[in-house]
């Protein structure tokens, strides 16, 4: 029990104060990839911290949702991070949550969000608003499908359960594995606004789906979304690692190898953040009316494995 | 001879409750000239009234049955009357709705006149007592004057405004399938009692049918309760009907005169047929499926607040009937605990529904009366001047968007739970087809987020898009209070699962014949966990007190660290000047993307201007394709075989004579 506090707290400090360092990863591997000299990987404290410093101006139209959404973009986000079991599987927090719950969380970060976008009263808000949900509301059944076809083969939802029969289980060559683990990986693009659905550098407000929502934000607000969207990408690759790839985690009561699952996870973000960046400038942004059809396919590979999962079981 | 019972059992309370009520209603009719009276005694006591009857419901869940006999009724089939855990439940339900809905109605009415309010104060509490008749009712003739009794005097209440025609007509729409219904639901009956012409629900239990006809009345009562409850494709009378009845009446028959139909097909098809099969409950997953993606499809496209509302009830009749379905398939395939897991997470849903959807549609009638607007594409920025309004209103948008920790997302978990244990079932065919449902479930789930994100934003933020929004007034007190009790409501259900969950169980004991497993909630009220801790657990209050930890940690920090310096200005916009408030998003362009992805589903009529137009326009329109397909095809074919029977009738004596002339030449070569 006690090893299960130490590492909870330890995953949930080091994944809020880690995910920028994850951003500026990305950022630095795109620019060597686009042959731009890169910006230093500490680039998104520095303009954290800027942020933080400055005064906050909003919009005489908004009521309080818009001022309260940047701590519940947070809150959500780091309860997220906090309840995948990346480093240990007996976190105290993960039952408290199991993976329809998790998906939940998300759910609850992207009504704030939108809700704030709508809350300024401006065409871009009203906008980023709509794209955002209506992204939102193919992805999030997507990787809820993705969710029970790996709780089919734990034979639950919980996350720590999960993690558990996959890192244990000898590992056979699963069909709906496979299936579930590109599905994750379209939704989790979807869901963390990358290239191909969205494009997180972009300046054209036309295009704009997670940026348009945030344009009225500024200073400590803005930052704490910023941080955020760090947080959350980090919630997914914890979640990805932990679900396809958790080999390295610390199992139960086993505080020694706490140190070990660390330099495991570091080896595992250092690779996820290179395939990003690769991704991201080898692919293009998608069309709006795209990315659906991007994200249909996800939830048809979901599906597929799920029924694959059901016919070979037997 | 001894009047008063010692102790009185929860029937006799429950009774006491009906009677209370109708003699509200007599008093409230008697008073009509002094509406004050109405309004500040009359419904605050019904109020009371709901909560004594919601406190003997859930209170006589895990009792024994307590029954009476009325000395009413046919010479030879006195009334029955019978509290068990099912009716315990619903009687809860219709209570705890109930208290929030008389509450609101105290402040709602506060301009109506008094003939009116005192003819609806009548119907109103003829209308709840019929309800409470119907959850009590034990035998089929009961059953039904209560089921009619309902019918009745909501369309009464449905056509309250009756002077405007559409009003009418949807009142007609309302009455004739609920009597298409009301048929079915006789006939199910009649086929129940096997030819032994007792009808009390006893001797409709202890019959034993054969399959066939377990199946004819199975069929029977998804008909009838299914067109009561709006699943497709009988559902079309539910957005006529709810936007023409005035919000609290709406609220109490989206909340609860629904549900009564939910109690009616568990009644008859869980407790009197009890044969279950369970192709039957692949027949209620097939339709709920639809019904459930066809609801919040639909739901999107509207922009009139209270046909929303009504569609959504539609989309949550078909999560409560993928609950009660995925219950038939396990208890039809000896699966009895799992059935107990389906229902429990139907059930709850059922209630769930009733507590958001009972709050929505009271959030809509204040907006409707500060504003006299339904249509949210000329609401906005409200939230500033209903503030309370705003805050309850958003309490039940979360709640119905299946959002943890509100009650919404409890109902689904639940659901999905259910779903997913649908490896143990032997057949293939059945183990593939439930992941269909769950996917939909998802999708549905998603899909209403969106939609209440729309309704939201739309009515509650932004900057108001017509002049009503900024002269508009908060709720007044009773209103508050009303709205209150049910968001506090989708609270407690959200935070405390397995209050509900353990005396849902003695239904499924009595149902389904099972509870949840022995691994089922041994982790005391905090954890939700209805097969085992390893398999899946949820707990509300951690999971909030985790998220309101973070933020408060947050924002202190970042006070501390930092500084809290605000500044009020005009939006920003990207720098454009201009910016008025008919330039944000409208309703049907937030949800232009779905009607573009789904645009199959949709029977749409646009006009579309062309650059040279001297007056351009655009115009949309979306219907219901159901009409096509089925109503107009029956209401033509109805009235041309009026019109052939019609020609019989010449007008003339000698054609009279030559039709008696024939009918007895006919008789006679039968006779012979």
């Amino acid at each position: 029990m006690t090893s299960g506090i130490v590492s909870q707290l330890f995953q949930s400090a080091l994944a809020v104060l880690a995910a920028p360092l994850l951003i500026g990863w990305v950022n630095m591997c795109r620019a060597w990839l686009q042959n731009r000299s890169a910006p230093s990987l500490l680039q998104p404290y520095r303009a954290l911290h800027k942020l933080f410093h400055k005064d906050a101006a909003i919009s005489r139209n908004t009521s309080w949702i818009f001022r309260f959404n940047p701590y519940v973009q947070f809150g959500c986000m780091w309860l997220a991070a906090g309840i995948v079991p990346v480093l240990a599987t007996d976190l105290p927090l993960a039952p408290a949550a199991d993976v329809v719950a998790l998906v939940g969380v998300f759910a609850v970060a992207r009504v704030f969000a939108a809700l704030a976008a709508m809350d300024t009263g401006t065409a871009f808000g009203g906008l980023g608003a709509r794209r955002e949900m209506f992204i939102g509301a193919l992805a999030e059944p997507a990787m809820l499908i993705v969710f029970f076809n790996l709780s089919l083969i734990a034979q639950s939802t919980s996350l720590n359960t999960i993690v558990e029969t996959l890192a244990h289980g000898n590992f056979l060559i699963r069909p709906s594995f496979a299936f579930a683990g590109v599905a994750f990986y379209m939704v989790a693009l979807a869901e963390n606004a990358r290239v191909p659905v969205d494009n997180p550098t972009t300046h054209l407000e036309l295009t704009m789906i997670h940026e348009a929502m945030i344009l009225e934000y500024s200073a400590r607000h803005l930052a704490l979304i910023e941080w955020a969207v760090a947080v959350k990408l980090v919630a997914y690759s914890a979640l990805g690692i932990a679900l396809f790839v958790p080999w390295g985690i610390a199992e139960a009561g086993n505080t020694a190898a706490l140190p070990l699952a660390l330099l495991a996870l570091a080896g595992k973000l250092f690779v996820g953040g290179a395939v990003l960046a690769t991704l991201e400038t080898v692919l293009a942004k998608l069309r709006l009316f795209r990315a659906p059809e991007f994200v249909a396919t996800a939830f048809l590979l979901a599906m597929l494995g799920v029924l694959l999962n059901l016919v070979l079981q037997r | 001879m001894q009047f008063l019972p010692m102790r009185l059992l929860p029937i006799d309370i429950a009774g006491l409750a009906v009677l209370f009520w109708l003699a509200l209603g007599l008093l409230g009719l008697l008073a009509s000239a002094r509406p004050a009276f109405i309004n500040r005694m009359l419904f605050p006591l019904s109020a009371a009234g709901s909560l004594v009857l919601a406190a003997t419901g859930i209170a006589a869940m895990d009792d024994a049955a307590t029954v009476m006999i009325l000395p009413l009724g046919l010479p030879d089939l006195p009334f029955h009357l019978r509290l068990d855990a099912l009716s315990g439940f619903f009687l809860f339900l219709l209570g705890a709705a109930g208290v929030g809905v008389s509450l609101y109605s105290a402040g709602y009415f506060r301009d109506t006149a008094g003939p009116t309010l005192g003819l609806l104060c009548l119907e109103y509490h003829v209308f709840i007592a019929s309800m409470a008749v119907v959850m009590l009712a034990d035998d089929a003739y009961l059953f039904m004057v209560a089921w009619e009794t309902m019918a009745l005097s909501s369309y009464f209440l449905v056509t309250t405004e009756h002077d405007q025609p559409q009003i009418r007509h949807a009142g007609f729409l309302y009455l004739l399938i609920a009597h298409v219904g009301a048929v079915a639901i006789l006939l199910a009956f009649g086929v129940l009692q096997g030819g032994h012409g007792d009808y009390s629900f006893a001797a409709l239990r202890a019959a034993h049918l054969t399959p066939g006809w377990a199946s004819a009345a199975f069929v029977l009562a998804l008909v009838g309760f299914g067109a009561k409850a709006g699943i497709l494709p009988v559902h079309v009378w539910l957005p006529e009907a709810h936007p023409a009845a005035p919000s609290p009446v709406s609220a109490l028959m989206s909340g609860v005169m629904l549900k009564t139909a939910i109690y009616g097909f568990v009644r008859v098809v869980f407790d009197l047929v009890h044969q279950l099969q369970w192709q039957w409950g692949v027949v209620v997953l097939i339709v709920a499926t639809l019904t459930t993606l066809f609801g919040v499809l639909f739901a999107l496209m509207q922009h009139d607040l209270k046909r929303l509302l009504a569609y959504h009830s539609v989309e949550n009749i078909g999560i409560i009937l993928i609950g009660l379905g995925l219950a038939l398939i396990y208890a039809g395939s000896n699966h009895p605990v799992l059935a107990a897991l389906a229902m429990i997470a139907g059930l709850y849903h059922t209630l769930n529904h009733a507590v958001f959807k009972g709050l929505l549609f009271l959030g809509a009638g204040s907006i409707l009366h500060a504003t006299g607007e339904r249509d949210l594409g000329e609401m906005g920025g409200l939230a500033r001047s209903m503030p309370y309004t705003a805050f309850f209103f958003l309490v039940g948008a979360l709640s119905i968007s299946a959002l943890p920790p509100l009650n919404g997302f409890v109902s689904e978990w639940l659901t999905f739970q259910a779903a997913l244990l649908s490896p143990a079932l032997a057949n293939g065919i059945l183990r593939s087809l439930i992941p269909f449902a769950a996917a939909a479930l998802a999708l549905a789930g998603a899909l209403t987020g969106m939609c209440f994100v729309k309704v939201y934003g739309v009515a509650f933020l932004g900057a108001p898009r017509s002049a009503h929004g900024l002269h508009a007034h908060d709720a007044g007190f009773w209103e508050k209070l009303g709205m209150g009790w049910l968001a506090a409501l989708c609270v407690a259900l959200g935070l405390a699962p397995v209050w509900l969950v353990e005396r849902l169980e003695y239904v499924t004991e009595r149902m389904v014949g099972a509870r949840l497993g022995a691994q089922a909630l041994k982790g005391g009220w905090l954890w939700l966990a209805p097969v085992a801790a390893e398999r899946a657990s949820y707990s509300p209050v951690i999971f909030l007190l985790v998220i309101a930890a973070v933020v408060t940690l947050t924002f202190l920090a970042v006070r501390r660290i930092y500084h809290g310096r605000l500044r009020l200005a005009d939006p920003w916009d990207c720098g454009f000047p201009l910016l008025d408030a008919r330039m944000q998003d409208t309703p049907a362009g937030f949800s232009q993307p779905i009607r573009h992805i789904f645009a199959p589903v949709y029977e749409m009529e646009r006009h579309l201007p062309a650059a040279t137009d001297p007056d351009p326009y655009f115009s949309l329109e979306i219907r219901d394709r159901f009409w096509r397909w089925l109503y107009r095809p029956v209401a033509a074919a109805a009235e041309f075989s009026a019109r052939q029977v019609g020609r019989l009738q010449q007008g003339r004596i000698a054609v009279y004579l030559l039709y008696s002339f024939v009918t007895l030449l006919f008789v006679l070569l039968f006779v012979r």
